[in-house]
């Protein structure tokens, strides 16, 4: 009997998430009372693999293999090793990739499966775990309760624990891998902080005025290490690309600090932010329902509030 | 080329969320219900790729699982622009029980490409889409943030994490459609709501299935204390907390 957790990599390198969905699955093993064994897709380098051993990593299964992401043959891949290793919970990220496989992989495994749960299960026996519900209004438990089970974890909800030990790492065959779908393209972001990953988020709604205006917020992200975020409105009016819009239809982000920049708080634009650990508001009206959301909250004028932030934070970071 | 688009029947997102007595369950009384804003862009992007390639695009079909209570929906997608509409009378149930029941209606039918938004705002389980496409044998892209059709190729830009790739596949083909993939949802024209009454809309009877999981019980998320506010004249106070009593700097 096992956990598999399925971990992915970026160029060959693993992330913070990796991390922390490593040392939960090793919880959710102890909790479980059996073992722990990774499964990783890609190529990554023996070393990269074994500093995986200090969260937990019993077992690694490396699947090593340059085919991109395939809904259809990771899931294929994922399930086949789950049933290989006897894992009764195969555990994802609820990121882009664990929301492509996840499902299909539950199908292959006739598991039931729940998604973005946020940390350890409430019970392990009956398994019920508890998540987010109607865009976070509501908290739901969840008990699954096929023989076979699937979760995905929320980001930053788990985690980090180190555990000592060492990993023990398996190659597995990829050969018999095809795909159905061609990548044309590939276009990554260089340079930036991730905004899934990243700790701070800066964020900027339409108060902002104008895609003009958001040199100031980029400064002040720069000075935070914060990833750049944006409201509905923002990307929709194209001040902002897609890929930066945070609320209920864009992206769930869950950094320990967020700060909302003229953005008045619709509801839709709170299911994206309301795991954040602190929400910092900065808006001209006192009545604005972002304050209602926030922990700090300031009421004011942009156009002076951000260059006297970003002022005051550099004096911050230039002090610690 | 037909095109199939899933719709859920969701609560209007302002919806406060009431609950029975026991908490194990969600009162629905009074609730607006609307088309799933994911499964909305997805039926926008159909019509707009109808009504730009009218001799590739045949037909858009939408579909759901529930009870008759799910009908209004169907009819306001009618209305938007599809030509026929398939209720799967299967209410409840979790994603595996959802996805069987769809599954069951769909396979055999001529569908080329099938749309599924990404997340369904009352679950928000992200499953029905990938699950559908593995009980059907079908390729799937999900994170799908545009869609064009050239001949029989499907070209889709999914996202990836931190960036995006450009993808061709061919039908049959799921796609787990997410913002971007249309920006403003379509709003049904005064015409639209007439004839959306006399188009079809099919009954199909649920398949045996069972499901994988159920609701043991709901919580309201824990409430927030009450915003700090800080002067805007003194900012290095903002700094001081954020150092000191929130130490999230």
């Amino acid at each position: 009997m096992s956990v598999l957790v399925y971990i992915e990599n970026r160029n060959g390198k693993f992330k913070k998430s990796t991390y922390e969905i490593v040392s939960y699955g090793k919880r959710l093993a102890n909790g479980l009372g059996s073992s722990l064994t990774l499964l990783s897709i890609g190529r990554v380098a023996e070393d990269e693999l074994k500093n995986l051993g200090a969260y937990g990593a019993g077992k690694i299964l490396s699947a090593e293999t340059d085919a991109p992401l395939d809904d259809k043959a990771y899931a294929s891949l994922i399930a086949s090793a789950a049933q290989n290793s006897g894992a009764t919970l195969v555990v994802m990220a609820h990121n882009v990739t664990g929301k492509a496989l996840a499902p299909r992989v539950a199908v292959r495994l006739n598991a039931g499966l729940v998604s973005a749960v946020n940390g350890l299960p409430v019970s392990y026996q009956p398994f019920v775990v508890s998540k987010k519900a109607f865009s976070g209004k509501s908290l739901m438990q969840a008990e699954i309760t096929s023989d076979i089970k699937v979760i995905t974890l929320s980001q930053n909800t788990a985690g980090i624990e180190t555990f000592a030990g060492e990993a023990l790492i398996e190659k597995i065959d990829t050969s018999s891998m095809t795909s159905g779908t061609k990548v044309v393209s590939t276009e990554v972001q260089t340079g930036k902080i991730l905004l899934s990953e990243a700790d701070v988020v800066v964020s900027g709604g339409r108060g902002m005025r104008s895609a003009d205006n958001w040199k100031p917020l980029e400064e002040l992200a720069g000075v935070l290490g914060a990833a750049t975020a944006c409201s509905r409105p923002v990307s929709d009016e194209g001040w902002r690309p897609h890929h930066e819009h945070v609320g209920q239809t864009g992206k769930v982000v869950a950094p320990n600090l967020y700060f909302a920049l003229g953005i008045s708080g619709a509801i839709q634009h709170l299911a994206g932010i309301s795991s954040s650990k602190v929400i910092v508001a900065v808006n001209k009206d006192p009545e604005a329902p972002i304050f209602s959301a926030a922990d700090y909250g300031i009421v004011g004028d942009l156009q002076t509030v951000l260059p006297k932030m970003t002022e005051a934070f550099r004096k911050l970071k230039a002090s610690s | 080329m037909n095109i199939l688009v899933c719709i859920s029947n969701v609560p209007d997102t302002t919806t406060r969320i009431k609950y029975s007595a026991d908490m194990k369950s969600v009162d629905y009384s009074g609730v607006q219900w609307i088309i799933n804003p994911w499964d909305e862009l997805a039926l926008t992007r159909a019509i707009e790729l109808k009504e730009a390639h009218p001799a590739l695009v045949q037909k858009i079909t939408v579909i759901t699982a529930g009870g008759a209570d799910a009908e209004p929906t169907l009819r306001k997608a009618l209305a938007c622009g599809a030509d026929d509409a398939i209720r799967v009378d299967a209410p409840g149930g979790d994603s595996l029980f959802t996805a069987t029941q769809l599954a069951h209606a769909v396979k055999g039918e001529p569908f080329d490409v099938i749309l599924c938004g990404i997340e369904s705002s009352d679950y928000n389980g992200s499953a029905v889409g990938g699950m559908l496409a593995e009980l059907l044998d079908y390729n799937s892209v999900s994170a799908v943030s545009s869609l064009n059709l050239e001949g029989n190729s499907v070209k889709v830009t999914r996202e990836i994490d931190g960036g995006k790739q450009s993808i061709e596949t061919s039908a049959p083909v799921v796609l787990i459609v997410q913002k971007g993939i249309a920006i403003n949802p379509r709003i049904p024209s005064m015409r639209g709501i007439m004839t959306a009454r006399t188009k079809p809309l099919k009954v199909v009877a649920a398949a045996a299935a069972s499901p994988g999981s159920k609701v043991v019980g709901y919580q309201a998320p824990p409430q927030k204390s009450a915003c700090k506010m800080i002067d805007p004249e003194n900012i290095d106070e903002l700094v001081h907390l954020l150092h000191t009593e929130a130490r999230v700097i």
